[in-house]
């Protein structure tokens, strides 16, 4: 249980670490008044009075700190330059878009993945195990964005198989089933995309931590006691799997990553695209938003990742 | 990249004195040893000739990029022999092969400098948390996990797009800018590292030998721990650096990079910008996203031979 | 005779493609209710020999040559010309082994019942969940554990207890010959003593015949009935254990029981065998010991030694055994 608290206790933390840093950087490495006011001519003189005695921007650094944090913790993050919209409306319109990307790519990234690295771990020096590590290394090494771009050519542009972006057809009109159907036929090159780009790294770590796990004693033990192959490999898998997990942290960068670039390229409106257009546009009330929420995210899925090893892990349970 | 276990490396050759001395040999060693692997081999080979092209770019292009006669009317043209455009033309005239080999320099220096500023970091951090112990160990390592677990590219997003205002008086101008983030963002792993190594050769009785000797602190760091640390920090700087040369590629397609000193990152972002992908102008994105593979390919597999080399348990399972 | 191996030899191809033999021309028998010692230095081959006889070994591993004949009471069993189907059939219900007790010799993440009843229901899958259970606790009592410990997982057993778990498995299936591979050697005296206890009542109490492997004599001394001396991948001698050390008749032997001091003894350094056993890819010509032997001759680097019975279940590989006298040379 003290092991299970600790955990969250340093999840919370970097949590508000993470807001003091956001906040800080902000203040620091820009005029917040200029940057308020920059790019959005929408504003009126009125109107930038009252955003600047909102944010309290003439005050000292305290006074604006506590605003920036209770605003925060309401749900407030801020006024977007381009659009005018609440951040947090943005984000939350944009989010479920990133999700069913993001989820459909790990979990298919992580079948996959987890079945070739068992793969090649079983039968590791053989011509199977170095086509699996040749492959997964030049995966790894290709650009996501770049793997996106091959796809498109390929499959929208020569074969014209599928849409070449965007989440549906825009201006068309749709019944609940034709929307759904073209939704996915939009999704089905992004989610390629970005599980291309998750799997390397994935059967790399799987076969490493497979093949350490493959030499342990218990592997013996339960080939002497006359276990079948496929038993012995559930047996080895379950221990295996502890470092896999262990070292999601790394992996959740990569697939943040990877989702930025993917719904650039295929202007899918997730909060990748949004990051985008708050680079082009120099939206810097986005960009925190995005910053933040983003980073939460990853800190939560981290400590999801955390708890499930103390489960899966008798040894740290006690 | 998943974290490796401490590692036992040999004892330096006679002649070589100091810490220095040792990193000298240590890497000749390794480029001796490293032609017995045949990737590592091929990785070797691979980065010579990408250096080598780097080096005599104004040889081998046929114009310069950043010279205002290398633009021309001929925009978004296929290849041809007359006039000469092996690779075609860009959305502004200029010659593809030419804006290939010279971004050779670019995505070079940016992946190298940048691992090493990670490096530099990284390597310290890691001495001194693993060395003093105590508060300052917990303090560094508690900064170091914050930095794991905040995804790289949100941060690297914002850190750049603030800075970008100040990259008239940065040294290095937008490049320098992404350089320092690269490396700002990407030393934690190689801080982990180090430390668990420093503290691993610590415990080792020829240390503990040394100081019931009555030998001091800087002795120890120098003669004892930094022999024991530095090659594993080269081995590992070296897969930073295909984790940075990414790194900038992802960036720089976001539209964070330097226009005017174009990366092979750069190329992909105006050539998805201009709609070579969907006019089918493989020319224009095929090789920019080819060099980034195989370069990245190139310090990967070099990387891997490198750690295989000074971890003699990671030797025997070959 | 419960176990029968003759010339066996086991190997693995080089790189450049050539054999290399692990062992060679071992040759053993051993009684039902017997208990023999397989005893030398690390990398000798006594695991090897082990794991054949369970058709264990690694994948890069064969058997270049020889027989492996078990007579159970289920069959004859030809061990060696088994398929991968055959000796899993084979395994555990007659041979089952004790490895050393690593941290890791049991899986870390499954309960020890668990793993038992695993076991069992392989073999005897007719058995209900009440039967396994009970019989489980039967086993934990042959070892000396509180049955109700039976749920808990490897890691919260100690280093001596998680040893009598490993012999609750081996006994799981009612196996013929229990093998135990270096059993106490990560042991304390104390625990060590005790384990031993527990294999010798165990081996009377069930009948069973038993292969100690290890490379401490004085363990052999007390728990085996016959000893077999390994060295560079052959026996080089093999007899009753009372024999053996009364007057060991390999060179070998002799500088090896001159290196333990008995309490009544001179007091005196016993002399270090100098030099490393061979490598198996570069085995010395004629026999394998003479670089280290203090009685070698010049016959003894090119003829090949065949190992010779020397007596009524004797044997020795030695050109000049027997010795006169079993001391070694000033």
């Amino acid at each position: 249980m003290r092991v299970v608290l600790s955990k969250v206790l340093f999840a919370i933390g970097t949590l508000l670490f993470v807001l003091v840093f956001n906040f800080f950087l902000f203040r620091i490495a820009g005029d917040p008044i200029k940057d308020l006011i920059r790019g959005n001519p929408r504003l009126s003189e009125a109107g930038r009075e009252r955003l600047i005695k909102e944010r309290g921007l003439r005050e000292g650094y305290l006074t604006q700190f506590r605003i920036y944090v209770s605003q925060t913790l309401h749900g407030n993050l801020g006024v977007s330059f381009q659009t005018n919209q609440p951040v947090s409306t943005m984000i939350r319109k944009a989010m479920p878009n990133t999700l069913i990307l993001v989820g459909t790519s790990t979990i298919l990234a992580v079948i996959i993945g987890t079945w070739l690295g068992i793969y090649a771990a079983a039968n590791r020096g053989s011509p199977g195990d170095t086509g699996v590590v040749q492959s997964s290394l030049f995966f790894y090494a290709m650009p996501d964005f770049w793997a996106g771009m091959l796809l498109i050519w390929f499959f929208a542009v020569l074969l014209g198989l599928f849409p070449t972006g965007q989440k549906s057809e825009p201006g068309a009109d749709f019944s609940t089933l034709g929307y759904t159907w073209n939704v996915t036929q939009h999704a089905v090159l992004p989610i390629l995309t970005l599980t291309i780009g998750i799997v390397g790294q994935w059967v790399v770590i799987m076969r490493s931590a497979l093949s350490d796990t493959l030499r342990e004693d218990f592997v013996t033990t339960s080939r002497a006691v006359g276990l079948p192959h496929h038993r012995v490999l559930q047996h080895a898998t379950r221990n295996a799997i502890l470092p896999v997990v262990a070292l999601t942290a790394i992996n959740l960068g990569f697939i943040v990553s990877g989702a930025t670039v993917v719904e650039t390229l295929f202007s899918w409106p997730g909060m990748g695209l949004l990051t985008y257009n708050a680079i082009l546009n120099k939206d810097y009330p986005l960009l925190q938003g995005v910053f933040l929420v983003a980073s939460a995210a990853v800190i939560l899925a981290n400590l999801a990742a955390d708890l499930a090893y103390t489960y899966l892990d008798p040894r740290v349970r006690r | 990249m998943a974290a490796d276990p401490p590692v036992d490396t040999q004892v330096a050759l006679p002649g070589t004195k100091g810490a220095f001395g040792r990193l000298w040999s240590g890497t000749a060693r390794s480029l001796a040893l490293l032609r017995t692997t045949r990737s590592g081999m091929a990785g070797l080979i691979l980065l010579v000739f990408f250096v080598l092209v780097a080096i005599f770019a104004p040889w081998i292009a046929l114009q310069d990029p950043s010279s205002a006669t290398s633009f021309s009317r001929d925009v978004m043209a296929p290849p041809s022999l007359h006039p000469l455009h092996p690779l075609g033309t860009d959305e502004t005239g200029r010659d593809i092969f030419s804006l290939l080999v010279y971004g050779t320099r670019i995505s070079l220096t940016v992946g190298v400098a940048a691992a090493l500023v990670s490096a530099v970091i990284g390597g310290f951090v890691g001495i001194i948390a693993g060395f003093s112990g105590g508060l300052l160990d917990n303090v560094l390592t508690a900064i170091d996990d914050w930095f794991l677990v905040i995804p790289f590219l949100p941060l690297a997003i914002v850190l750049v797009s603030l800075l970008e205002q100040r990259a008239a008086d940065w040294p290095g101008g937008k490049l320098g800018i992404i350089i320092i983030v690269i490396g700002i963002t990407g030393w934690a792993g190689t801080s982990r590292i180090i430390r668990s190594q420093v503290l691993s050769t610590k415990e080792r009785t020829f240390v503990e030998r040394s100081r019931a000797l009555g030998a001091g602190t800087p002795w120890v760091l120098r003669k004892q721990i930094l022999p024991n640390v530095l090659p594993l920090i080269f081995a590992n700087t070296v897969l930073i650096i295909a984790i940075s040369i990414l790194s900038e590629s992802t960036l720089s397609f976001l539209g964070l990079g330097d226009l005017s000193k174009p990366s092979w990152g750069t190329m992909l972002d105006t050539a998805n910008e201009s709609g070579a992908v969907a006019q089918g102008s493989w020319w224009y994105f095929v090789p920019p996203g080819l060099c980034i593979c195989l370069l990245v390919m190139a310090f990967t597999m070099i990387g891997y031979a490198i750690e295989e080399l000074i971890n003699p348990r990671l030797r025997e399972r070959r | 005779m419960l176990l029968d191996v003759r010339d066996l030899a086991v190997a693995y191809k080089d790189k450049e493609g050539r054999e290399v033999r692990l062992i060679d021309g071992v040759t053993f028998q051993l009684r039902r209710g017997e208990a023999l010692g397989l005893a030398g230095e690390s990398g000798c081959g006594k695991t090897t020999t082990a794991l054949s006889l369970l058709g264990l070994l690694p994948q890069n591993l064969y058997r270049a040559e020889g027989t492996i004949d078990i007579n159970s009471t289920r069959g004859v069993m030809h061990v060696h010309r088994r398929t991968e189907r055959g000796l899993r059939d084979m395994r555990w219900n007659t041979v089952s082994i004790v490895f050393q007790g690593a941290m890791n010799a049991l899986d870390p993440v499954v309960r020890v019942s668990d793993q038992i009843a695993e076991a069992i229901e392989l073999h005897d899958p007719g058995m209900t969940k009440a039967d396994v259970k009970a019989r489980i606790a039967e086993l934990f009592g042959y070892v000396g554990i509180n049955p109700n410990r039976a749920k808990q997982y490897p890691h919260e057993f100690s280093g001596g207890m998680r040893q009598r778990v490993m012999i609750a498995l081996a006994l799981a299936c009612n196996p013929e010959l229990i093998i135990g591979d270096e059993p106490t050697t990560a042991l304390d005296v104390m625990m060590q003593a005790q384990i031993l206890e527990l294999l010798e009542n165990l081996r009377r109490d069930f009948g069973l015949s038993m292969i100690l492997i290890t490379h401490d004599l004085s363990v052999l001394a007390e728990t085996c009935d016959r000893v077999a001396i390994m060295y560079g991948g052959q026996i080089a001698e093999s007899g009753p254990v009372e024999q053996l050390y009364a007057g060991p008749q390999h060179p070998y032997t002799q500088r090896l029981l001159g290196a333990f001091p008995t309490i009544g003894g001179p007091r005196e350094l016993a002399p270090a065998i100098p030099g490393v056993p061979p490598d198996p890819a570069d085995v010395p010509a004629g026999c394998r010991f003479w670089p280290r032997c203090h009685r070698a001759q010049d016959r003894c680097q090119v003829e090949t030694v065949e190992e010779r019975p020397l007596g009524e279940d004797r044997t020795v590989r030695c050109l000049f055994a027997p010795w006169p006298d079993t001391a070694e040379a000033p």
